[in-house]
């Protein structure tokens, strides 16, 4: 229909048409203003009391929208580690392997909704500490993070459904190292099933987003959790290694790079401890030519620009079918032009701060890597805050399978296009990759869902969505994306040990 | 080739050439336009081009001139004590045209009338091109006729095109809105093809319409998106901008905000004005009046405070 326009028409054909995207109609600043009660100075939380650091050691929490410290944050060292584990195996003994599934449900009910009370108030500490736009801290990482703890909570009392006709036990304790950029949730994906199955954790946040996890310990205390079941202990990667290495562990589940995780693989290795790695991605978002194309430009905008991509399951790969490219890529650039970059905290900015200068170096470091092997950029061309650490949305076009940026994770609001021409085509790029963590299909066939999805080697696959997530439903990777699950039935089983 | 037309709907090739619409999806997207926070002065503004793009509309079996007439009154001067715009139009029973026509005398406000025996358009052709013409002979600016929507659906494709076409050659310079009437269509698929089949006989500045207000769905952000994103593709495929005007259902401040965001967000700028947007609605002007002096005075005024406009659409 588009094209069948009178030839009387053509006079008013000047140029080509575009849309304007400007500040005909400004929204006014809509800061949230709710008070995220930080302190000045965070204590680690061992055997449930606030504890300053033996190693006397601190560190600076930074806000990355600003630049400027937050808080000071402890670095736990050997001796803080020695007694969180300490803490977590009396723990254990005392309290947590006498009570019965049903009593450590009601503690867990109790988190759920001490964190729902109280989400306001973490979700704006959430996006000062990390730099996330606040309407996902509001609307996704703090509700799914109670949700968790709800869903758990009301399987701690019926493991056997789980695992019908086998008998399994606790590991005892475990120590858990979570990532920067969903602080929270992840902290709720790991305790709530390691607290649910009965055993005692020792948790380490991220060094740059500690924030939410030592306020969370106000939640474990107000619970009134026995002491010693819940310990949190801050600090940066030598904190983790004292975690990974500590005898008391006898599983250690991990968020976070491969890299790291390789190490942790390593270091595990022969000691009998119980492993689960959920690492890096490099997603494939494939868009056939009957796919309904707004929604899937809104899906692909979704799946590599939320959370400013710094999410493990970044769909930073579309594959799109050569046939629909050309008006896929300019839809794609008509999307970008209507995002809001900037203050996280305002209610209507869509992409936030980069987490960190270090990761800003890095997304910098591996665009310009990208322009180098000669694939073609486009940048948003939005205004950014003078200060804090702030990348445009980015685009590459003429990506090929072999340029790092096709193959690398770079954790940040930068996709790289390719194009296949048939469905094996598709299925052949979008599993040349060392990652496995989850893909997404858009297509209006059913048939072609059901064949990419088996296809497809990767732990989630969307469908004419992106970036779904739900308790019941397991999360985790295949390849370098690492191993075992999170959330739903399999989220239980990978912190159970079964006995013969 | 041997002709396979006999294999398939007659919409198919429609349907197929513009696209499919996932509705999860868009129901999705318009939702994130509902959290969009608009605040002071963006707040005022967005109030005011509100208003500037009402369509004040009484379309009842019991329309009077006096009614009409008190119609035409608020179009022309919505509150006495707050500085707005005029609304864009009041729209009217065809019958009605020659008494607004003689209370706005030549004011900017412009006249609407439908026709094309509205609401269901199931009359005989010779007569609905009789009504637009006799509605712009009485002084109608802008003819609002509803498309055949038995035709469409029977895959009457060409019927539907041609009769639109006729119709906008009756309008002559009156501005034409095409009413797709999106809840007898159904699917968002159909809504998007409709589209697609109104605006490519339609004239620079003609728009497409939602509803009619007499159905139990009428407008909706995720119908308003679906036409907007036609409206987006057709223009930047042809050049052509097409106008849109959602209509009844729209009854407060907050989701007339919301429709105004979609625009923004999808057709940008150019489209946030009463020649490209319209709100065919009634209550919805005393809301975004209360909303105003709400921001002026700081205090809610009671309903009563406003003059009665029309309700119901």
């Amino acid at each position: 229909m588009p094209t069948k326009s009178k030839p009387a028409r053509k006079s008013t054909r000047h140029r080509t048409p575009e849309l304007l995207f400007g500040d005909l109609w400004e929204f006014d600043p809509a800061p949230e203003l709710a008070d995220p009660k930080l302190k000045q100075s965070y204590s680690l939380y061992i055997n449930g009391q606030f504890v300053a650091p033996r190693s006397r050691k601190y560190f600076d929490s930074i806000n990355p929208s600003t630049e400027k410290q937050l808080a000071r944050i402890p670095a736990a060292g050997k001796a803080d580690i020695d007694a969180a584990f300490s803490a977590a195996q009396t723990g254990y003994n005392k309290y947590w392997a006498k009570l019965p599934g049903k009593d450590r449900g009601k503690y867990l009910y109790r988190i759920a909704r001490l964190l729902q009370d109280r989400s306001r108030e973490f979700a704006v500490a959430e996006s000062l500490d990390g730099g996330k736009p606040i309407k996902e801290s509001r609307d996704f990482d703090l509700p799914l993070a109670a949700a968790h703890f709800f869903y758990y909570a009301g399987w701690a009392d019926k493991l056997e459904y789980a695992l019908p006709g086998v008998s399994a036990k606790p590991y005892g304790v475990v120590g858990q190292i979570i990532p920067w950029n969903f602080p929270l949730l992840m902290l709720a994906w790991k305790i709530a099933p390691a607290l649910a199955t009965g055993n005692c954790v020792v948790i380490k946040p991220a060094e740059t987003t500690s924030i939410t996890a030592l306020k969370f310990a106000q939640i474990i205390q107000e619970a009134d959790l026995p002491p010693g079941v819940v310990n949190i202990v801050s600090g940066a990667g030598a904190t983790g290694q004292l975690i990974v290495n500590h005898p008391a562990a006898k599983k250690i589940a991990f968020t976070g790079s491969t890299e790291v995780g390789k190490a942790i693989l390593r270091a595990t290795a022969g000691s009998g401890k119980g492993l689960t790695l959920e690492l890096g991605g490099k997603a494939a978002n494939v868009v056939f030519d009957d796919a309904p194309i707004d929604q899937a430009v809104e899906g692909v905008i979704n799946g590599i620009f939320f959370n400013q991509g710094h999410v493990c399951c970044a769909g930073s790969r579309l594959l799109v079918q050569e046939s629909i490219a050309k008006v896929f890529v300019r839809k794609l650039k008509t999307r970008i032009a209507s995002l809001r970059v900037g203050d996280p905290l305002d209610k209507n900015t869509d992409i936030g701060a980069i987490n960190s200068k270090e990761q800003l170096d890095k997304i910098e470091q591996l665009v310009a890597s990208g322009v180098e092997e000669g694939a073609e950029l486009f940048q948003s061309s939005c205004s950014l805050p003078s200060q804090g650490w702030f990348y445009r949305p980015s685009l590459f076009l003429g990506v090929t399978q072999s340029h790092r940026i096709a193959r690398e994770e770079i954790f940040g609001p930068v996709l790289s296009i390719l194009t296949f021409r048939t469905i094996s085509e598709a299925i052949e790029k979008a599993n040349n990759t060392a990652y496995g963590l989850s893909a997404g299909v858009w297509t209006d066939k059913g048939s072609k869902i059901l064949k990419m999805s088996t296809a497809l080697q990767a732990g989630v696959i969307w469908a004419n969505t992106y970036n779904k997530f739900d308790p019941a439903s397991p999360f985790g990777g295949y390849k370098e994306s690492g191993f075992g699950r999170e959330g739903g039935k399999q989220g239980l089983c990978d912190y159970l040990k079964i006995v013969p | 080739m041997p002709s396979l037309a006999a294999n398939k709907s007659p919409l198919k090739p429609l349907l197929d050439e513009v696209g499919p619409v996932d509705q999860v999806a868009i129901e999705e997207r318009v939702a994130k336009f509902t959290t969009r926070s608009i605040k002071k002065a963006s707040k005022i503004q967005g109030l005011k081009l509100a208003v500037s793009m009402v369509d004040l509309t009484t379309l009842e079996g019991k329309d009077t001139p006096g009614k009409v007439e008190s119609l035409c009154q608020k179009a022309q001067c919505p509150d006495a004590e707050l500085d707005t715009p005029q609304v864009a139009a009041v729209c009217v029973y065809p019958a009605m045209v020659k008494y607004a026509r003689r209370f706005l005398g030549d004011s900017q406000v412009r006249i609407a009338s439908v026709a094309t025996g509205f609401p269901s358009g199931q009359f005989p052709l010779r007569t609905r091109i009789q009504e637009v013409k006799q509605a712009v002979r009485d002084g109608a600016d802008e003819i609002d006729m509803v498309i055949q929507r038995g035709a469409y659906l029977a895959g009457e494709l060409q019927a539907v095109r041609d009769e639109i076409a006729v119709v906008a050659e009756a309008c002559g310079d009156a501005r034409l809105k095409v009413i797709l009437e999106v809840s007898e269509l159904e699917s968002y698929d159909n809504i998007r093809a409709a589209s697609f089949l109104a605006m490519s006989v339609l004239r620079p500045g003609d728009f497409i319409k939602t509803s009619t207000g007499k159905t139990s769905v009428n407008a909706t952000l995720a119908n308003n998106q679906v036409m907007l994103e036609a409206i987006r593709d057709f223009y930047l495929d042809t050049g052509i901008p097409i106008a849109m005007k959602p209509a009844g259902g729209i009854k407060n401040s907050k989701q007339a905000l919301h429709f105004l965001v979609a625009v923004k967000e999808t057709l940008g700028d150019a489209w946030l004005t009463p020649e490209r947007y319209r709100f065919g609605a009634s209550s919805l002007l005393n809301d975004l009046l209360m909303q105003l002096r709400k921001q002026q005075q700081g205090v809610y005024q009671a309903p009563w405070k406003f003059s009665d406009a029309s309700t119901g659409y």
